[in-house]
């Protein structure tokens, strides 16, 4: 064998101890996430129960419930949609259709929003429990915490919306504006529906990013056990995140048992809106193709 | 007339749109000035040399001592465990994704990296109470129940999509003619790999290396459950440690007294965590920026 040979043979060699390599690198990634499901599965089924599903939170772990946390985290997520949305997406529209693109104004909106989408979390509850809770009073509330929340996710919510208008077609812009259409008509009639599964997409997993998130409502104030319902934007709330913080942080087993069943519902619920985006975003790729 | 209406209507549109983008930077103004605020008045209080020389941090024991040192260590341990964790594995599976498998394995393994990276960090953080530190006791018994490196394994997970991502991103940005140039001469995927396209991406690479970590620094959930509440110097793995966003949880789930100066350190230590991931986002930036190759 001649020595070209057999360092050919050698690089054949680390190519494929490279390839199996990454392929184990690869199957660890899958490795972990199906042990963390099973493992949280197998801790968390047997006390997900439907009286789980709607019993207060107890002292005692096999009478405790997760109710108000359940519907404190669906009504948060609506206000946090209600409010975050409409930003998002008008800033989006401000961004792509009316800024002027070499004003400085345009510049420190982008560089701010990319600034944003950077700062952790917990820094946005400070923001919350400074500005919201503690200036204009408004204490530990639902509002402030979907306002906490909204900020967190515009960023987000700006961008994803930003790319959607963006990949409408410039001839139909045009097109539009030929027949003599407003600007804002061109917005609402043409360019917004097109844009729409882009931006519902984006905002889709923006909200279900807020679901999980805890750090910046325990900042503003907000705890998970909590034992009456919501009924106003100004009372307190529980959470699903906080309630499964709380129950983590006990020392005893059936607490640990409890908290496995409220991420499981936690994770059905983010499982089910993240089928939806992604189903939107297949539907309008195969559309638009 | 009707002109002038729709005129009118028009100019009042694009106020309101302008209003909402400027609530983004209402946003970092309001960042800025909260943090600010208390951090002036702790200031006051309490010598900055000391908060930042000093290698003790318990500002609720009597007599309160506030050096910061002890969270910016324990926070780095975290920061650097992590990283030992999200970004070989993020790298290696970025290069897998981008320059060995086939288009259908790519879409069975991209949707798996999506769902991992969007496991909320409070489950990532129970899974390293309940799963990875018993796993760890079973193998270095002297592990604490509460420790960094369970603490760290989770971030690192939780971080790993996002190298993978952006890596990956980077690395399918690299044109096919220089790929294809560089099998024409008969080398193997690995040095395409490694001479030819990492080099090629490396700004991406790079960035999404420093992204990771500073997200592994703001990350909260996951330490607050798992890592310990003992702020430390000792950068143990395996024992009881407390990160700036460890702390800040703490001390908004106790009853402190609003506008005390522990309350206080909570607004400083934000500061410095504020300004750190901002430094480092900022970092992330500048490397793409500069060493961008621009393929025509």
């Amino acid at each position: 064998m001649t020595r070209y040979q057999k360092k050919l043979r050698m690089r054949h060699f680390y190519n494929q101890a490279f390839k199996i390599l990454l392929f184990i690198v690869i199957a660890l990634s899958l490795i972990v996430l199906i042990t963390l499901l099973f493992d949280i599965f197998k801790k968390g089924f047997q006390t997900l129960t439907w009286d789980f599903l709607t019993s207060m939170p107890s002292g005692r772990a096999t009478r405790a419930g997760i109710l108000p946390s359940l519907v404190g985290s669906l009504v948060l997520i609506a206000l946090t949609a209600l409010i975050s949305i409409p930003l998002g997406v008008g800033t989006a529209i401000y961004l792509e259709l009316y800024a002027n693109k070499r004003s400085r104004f345009f510049k420190l909106l982008q560089l701010n929003i990319a600034n944003l989408a950077g700062v952790p979390s917990i820094v946005y509850g400070i923001l919350g429990l400074a500005i919201f809770s503690q200036l204009l009073k408004l204490g530990p509330s639902l509002i402030v915490g979907s306002i906490t929340l909204s900020l967190l996710i515009l960023p987000v919510i700006i961008v994803s919306s930003s790319e959607a208008i963006k990949a409408v077609p410039s001839s139909i812009i045009d097109g539009s504006y030929a027949l003599g259409v407003t600007r804002w008509k061109t917005i609402t009639g043409v360019i917004l529906p097109m844009a729409l599964p882009g931006i519902m997409t984006g905002s889709i997993l923006a909200l279900s990013r807020a679901m999980g998130e805890a750090a910046p409502l325990i900042m503003v104030g907000a705890v998970g056990f909590v034992t009456f319902l919501p009924d106003n934007l100004l009372s307190r709330y529980s959470a699903l995140p906080l309630i499964v913080f709380n129950w983590t942080s006990r020392p005893q087993a059936a607490f640990a048992q409890i908290a496995a069943s409220g991420i499981m519902v936690m994770m059905i619920i983010l499982l089910i809106t993240n089928l939806t985006a992604i189903i939107i975003r297949n539907k309008t790729q195969s559309r638009i193709d | 007339m009707k002109k002038k209406k729709t005129y009118l209507q028009e100019s009042i549109i694009q106020m309101i749109l302008a209003l909402f983008a400027s609530i983004s930077i209402l946003t970092t103004i309001g960042i800025v000035f909260s943090l600010l605020f208390e951090s002036v008045i702790f200031f006051n209080e309490v010598s900055i040399i000391e908060f930042f020389t000093t290698i003790r941090w318990a500002p609720v024991f009597d007599p309160p001592s506030f050096g910061v040192l002890p969270l910016i260590s324990g926070t780095l341990l975290i920061a650097v465990l992590s990283s030992m964790v999200s970004l070989p594995l993020g790298l290696g599976s970025a290069i897998y994704l981008s320059e060995f498998a086939s288009s259908k394995a790519r879409k069975l393994i991209k949707p798996i990296l999506e769902l991992l990276a969007g496991v909320p960090s409070i489950v990532y953080g129970y899974f390293a109470l309940t799963f990875i530190t018993p796993l760890l006791r079973t193998f270095l018994p002297q592990t604490e129940i509460f420790n960094a490196l369970s603490a760290s394994i989770a971030v690192g997970i939780m971080t790993l999509p996002m190298v993978a991502s952006l890596s990956e991103d980077a690395m399918m940005a690299v044109p096919n003619s220089i790929r294809q140039g560089a099998y024409a001469l008969g080398s193997t995927q690995l040095e395409v790999s490694t001479h030819v396209i990492v080099p090629a991406a490396f700004s991406g690479i790079a960035s999404s290396f420093v992204l990771a970590i500073s997200r592994a620094i703001g990350e909260t959930m996951i330490v607050a459950i798992a890592a310990g509440q003992t702020p430390s110097m000792a950068l143990n793995p395996l024992g009881s440690i407390q990160t700036m966003t460890g702390f800040m949880v703490n001390m908004a789930l106790g009853d402190i007294q609003q506008g005390s100066i522990e309350f206080k350190t909570v607004f400083v230590v934000g500061m410095v965590l504020f300004i750190i991931t901002l430094i480092m986002n900022l970092i992330a930036k500048k490397i793409i920026a500069r060493n961008r190759e621009v393929y025509a």
